[in-house]
């Protein structure tokens, strides 16, 4: 026997939920975009990008790690979050040096289509201009930190799908950075080109050697539909 | 030196008995012994460990008092806070550098002596104060300073615990006691009359006095207490000794002065959640408390009141732990104090699920502060009445209260919920403020017409942090400097507080070099909600406040700073072209561009 849902309220319209599941994914599964980036459905969360807050009876939360609960009135889709949720893609933009003309992600990376679909010409915010370091020692993945939004992906996914631990962070504040499991260098990690790890990554920061533009640009997953569309299709 | 490295690390990682969540002591150890926790040995640590090299490279970069480069024999970390400032810092700092011959940042070449610029070390009261290794001294001058470098040097940079030096003296300063800290306390009694009841009873007890969290949130204790009891699992009971708010020093008053009390007021925690391990989590700047401390446990190990059986009471086996931090101020947040104590980088979580629920070790924990479990002991003491007529209808008892800056009678002060700010002002001798930060820069920069305003849960809520601001101190570059600590304290973890953090201070930089325009403080206004808005845990959440409740409370002190030209560019053009202007001799114009 299936477990009796929860019913909340996502920008007023009621949402059958099962119990336990986090807010982020019954609004999925009713087909309501909640706007993330840290999060990926195959992995744990982990709470970085607050992309996906939401006003959960006039609180912020965040809806990637709080469970539904009976009698939510949640806000998503205001013009309120929608402007602070900008904000937080202009810091990451200035926070790093992002190259979205000439990138390999670009038309593939959740970070610049996200910019896209929350309408951002240019961050309000004054560059930082950090200097970064890029890791090219492993034969067939490379990481470009310039591009590095901290998110964790590649470090939830090469932890919880390929059992290994080749990346983490290092540092705290603005000087946080992503760090491997060798004092050398990628090449010197477990990391292969097969592991699931190279393929989470939302930006062109970790990357696979030699496949860069194998799609031509304007053809890729972005340059054809805004992100979300995926979710919002499943209501029509 | 490798090989004495690598065998100490085998005897500690021996010693902790290979649990992962040791880590923290063993680093501490390295560091201690060596003044670095370098590749090989992070390398060795882990291998020994069993856990990724990586968990220790973060751990190791994470908390400011370990470090993987070589630092001097001997550390000298010059309090910095705003109110060290204040009082002479700069001379200071700036006599040692002088005597040393290197800048705040380096060690000296024959590597005898690092020198360095620490957060608030609970010495706001005697300021300018600094850490000597773990040796604190206070109230420097810079006359003070040859006699300390030549004390470093005849002892070869070995200090230890020992009062070398002029200075190495902390004062109480308790300028007013009171019932709950300053009242006769004989060891047992509370915890005897607590055990005569059942742990239920207990806590109904502290519901009844309506004692609430001291650390400043003012959640029930009685509340959480009960949540604890009633989640599954194994019980812990957590005592947040991290006091890293700027300004506060009162837990180091408790710490050295009414230990007892505490540690009375832990063991009855435990025993009202159902706890058998307690632990107290002590800030890296309070190790030279550590030797006192362990001495009051041991004393109440004797006396039967920690350990099997406690108080002859068959069944309830209770002990007490100390961790040792490492110079983080974001571990005084609950969860991120949990996250160091098993060892691990001081990144808050996210809550729910909340600490009572599943936090040391995934277990419900009750995180307390330690004034908290003190009050807790008087009410059993003295009953749930008598502590509830003290205070306030929202704030009962009283409070402990660290104040200082520019006023007179600076220390520490326990005074009944619902003193205003005048009072207050009256009785240090600070009248002349022209305003006063409470509950240091993640509280309220509170102006002369709200000094009527009382210091309670209802009113203005406090951990205990009072900076009195006097009339010709510049209020804004104050904000700059608070701002600037939440950017460096910042965990990292989340977007809003990480970059927010920094570009809050390049805003109020940009309006303290008089290039601020109107626009800019709109946009100040803007970027601070979205801080406090969007953030993870309470750092993030508050780190905006010294700019928000002054662009509120003295709005005219930043009219005063802008330009009146409609937008000047964050973006410093001639700047950006001096290297050019360097090499090719043509100097830049603004001119050129139009």
């Amino acid at each position: 026997m299936s477990q009796e849902k929860v019913s909340i309220i996502i920008d007023g319209e009621e949402v059958g939920a099962a119990p336990g599941q986090t807010i982020l994914l019954a609004a999925s599964e009713a087909g309501i975009y909640i706007p993330h980036l840290c999060y990926h459905k195959d992995l744990s969360p982990g709470g970085h990008c607050r992309l996906c807050t939401v006003k959960v009876n006039g609180k912020p939360t965040n809806a990637c790690t709080m469970e539904v609960g009976r009698g939510m009135v949640i806000e998503n889709d205001t013009e309120e979050l929608n402007l602070q949720r900008r904000h937080l893609i202009e810091m990451l933009f200035v926070e790093g040096n992002h190259i979205c003309p000439y990138c390999e992600k670009s038309g593939n990376c959740e970070l610049q289509a996200l910019s896209y679909r929350l309408g951002m010409l240019a961050p309000g915010y004054p560059y930082l201009f950090p200097r970064k370091e890029l890791d090219a020692s492993h034969p067939d993945v490379y990481i470009d930190r310039n591009r590095c939004i901290l998110c964790g992906r590649c470090v939830r996914s090469s932890r919880e799908k390929d059992g290994k631990c080749v990346f983490g962070f290092e540092g705290r504040g603005i000087k946080t950075r992503l760090a491997v499991n060798s004092a050398r260098g990628l090449s010197e990690t477990e990391m292969t080109a097969a592991d699931r790890a190279a393929s989470y990554c939302p930006t062109g920061s970790l990357m696979l050697k030699r496949v860069g533009f194998k799609m031509p640009v304007g053809t890729r997953l972005y340059d054809r539909k805004p992100i979300g569309s995926d979710i919002e299709e499943k209501r029509e | 030196m490798a090989g004495e490295s690598s065998l100490l690390i085998s005897k500690l990682v021996e010693d902790y008995k290979r649990d992962e969540s040791r880590l923290l002591d063993i680093v501490r150890e390295v560091q201690a012994a060596y003044g670095a926790i370098c590749e090989d040995s992070i390398d060795q640590i882990a291998r020994e460990l069993g856990i990724p090299r990586v968990r220790v490279a973060d751990m190791v970069s994470f908390y400011s008092f370990l470090s993987r480069t070589p630092k001097g024999k001997c550390v000298i970390r010059l309090c910095n806070d705003v109110v060290d400032k204040m009082h002479g810092l700069e001379e200071v700092a700036r006599t040692f550098e002088k005597a040393l011959g290197i800048r705040v940042g380096e060690t000296t070449p024959d590597g005898l002596i690092s020198l360095e610029y620490t957060p608030c070390i609970g010495m706001s009261d005697q300021a300018p104060a600094a850490l000597i290794g773990s040796l604190v001294v206070t109230s420097l001058k810079p006359a003070d300073v040859p006699g300390i470098l030549q004390a470093i040097r005849r002892e070869e940079g070995k200090i230890g615990q020992r009062g070398l030096f002029p200075n190495a003296e902390v004062r109480q300063n308790l300028r007013q006691g009171g019932p709950v800290f300053s009242a006769p306390f004989e060891s047992g009694v509370a915890l005897r009359k607590a055990l005569n009841m059942s742990p239920e009873q207990v806590i109904e007890e502290i519901t009844q006095s309506r004692l609430r969290g001291r650390g400043g949130a003012g959640f029930p204790t009685g509340m959480k207490w009960s949540f604890c009891r009633k989640a599954k699992g194994e019980h812990y009971l957590i005592c947040n000794g991290d006091e890293g708010e700027p300004g506060t020093f009162k837990d180091r008053y408790i710490l050295a002065e009414t230990a007892d009390l505490l540690f009375e007021g832990m063991t009855i925690g435990g025993y009202a959640i159902g706890a058998r391990e307690g632990f107290l989590y002590l800030r890296g700047e309070y190790e030279y408390l550590w030797a006192h401390l362990e001495q009051a446990l041991a004393r109440r190990r004797r006396l039967g009141l920690l350990g099997r059986n406690v108080c002859g009471r068959e069944g309830f086996d209770f002990d007490i732990r100390i961790q040792l931090g490492a110079g983080a101020y974001i571990c005084g947040e609950e969860s991120a104090l949990i996250e160091s104590l098993e060892g691990k980088r001081g990144a808050p979580r996210d809550r729910p699920p909340y600490p009572v629920q599943k936090g040391y070790r995934n277990q419900p924990s009750s995180v307390n502060n330690l004034e908290t479990v003190c009050c807790a002991a008087r009410i059993l003491e003295k009953g749930a009445e008598w502590f509830a007529a003290l205070g306030t209808r929202e704030s009962s008892g009283t409070k402990l209260l660290s104040v200082s800056g520019d006023c007179r009678q600076e220390g520490v002060y326990e005074l009944e919920y619902g003193v205003t700010i005048h009072k207050l002002l009256e009785l240090v001798d600070g009248c002349e403020a022209q305003a006063v930060q409470v509950g240091g820069p993640s509280g309220v920069c509170v102006a002369p017409k709200d000094f009527g305003r009382k210091i309670s849960f209802e009113d203005i809520p406090t951990g205990g942090s009072v900076i009195v601001i006097g009339p010709k101190r510049d209020l804004l570059a104050i904000v700059k400097d608070f701002t600037e600590f939440f950017a460096e304290e910042s965990c990292g973890w989340c977007v809003p507080c990480r970059v927010g953090a920094t570009l809050l201070v390049k805003k109020l930089d940009k309006i303290l070099e008089g290039r601020g325009t109107a626009a800019d403080l709109e946009e100040l206004k803007e970027l601070g909600n979205t801080v406090k808005l969007m953030s993870r845990c309470g750092l993030g959440q508050t780190a905006a406040n010294p700019a928000l409740t002054t662009l509120q409370n003295f709005p005219d002190l930043y009219k005063k700073r802008i330009n009146a030209e409609p937008f000047i560019p964050a973006f410093d053009l001639p700047g950006a072209f001096s290297e050019f202007a360097a090499v090719t001799g043509r100097k830049f114009k603004l001119e050129d561009e139009q």
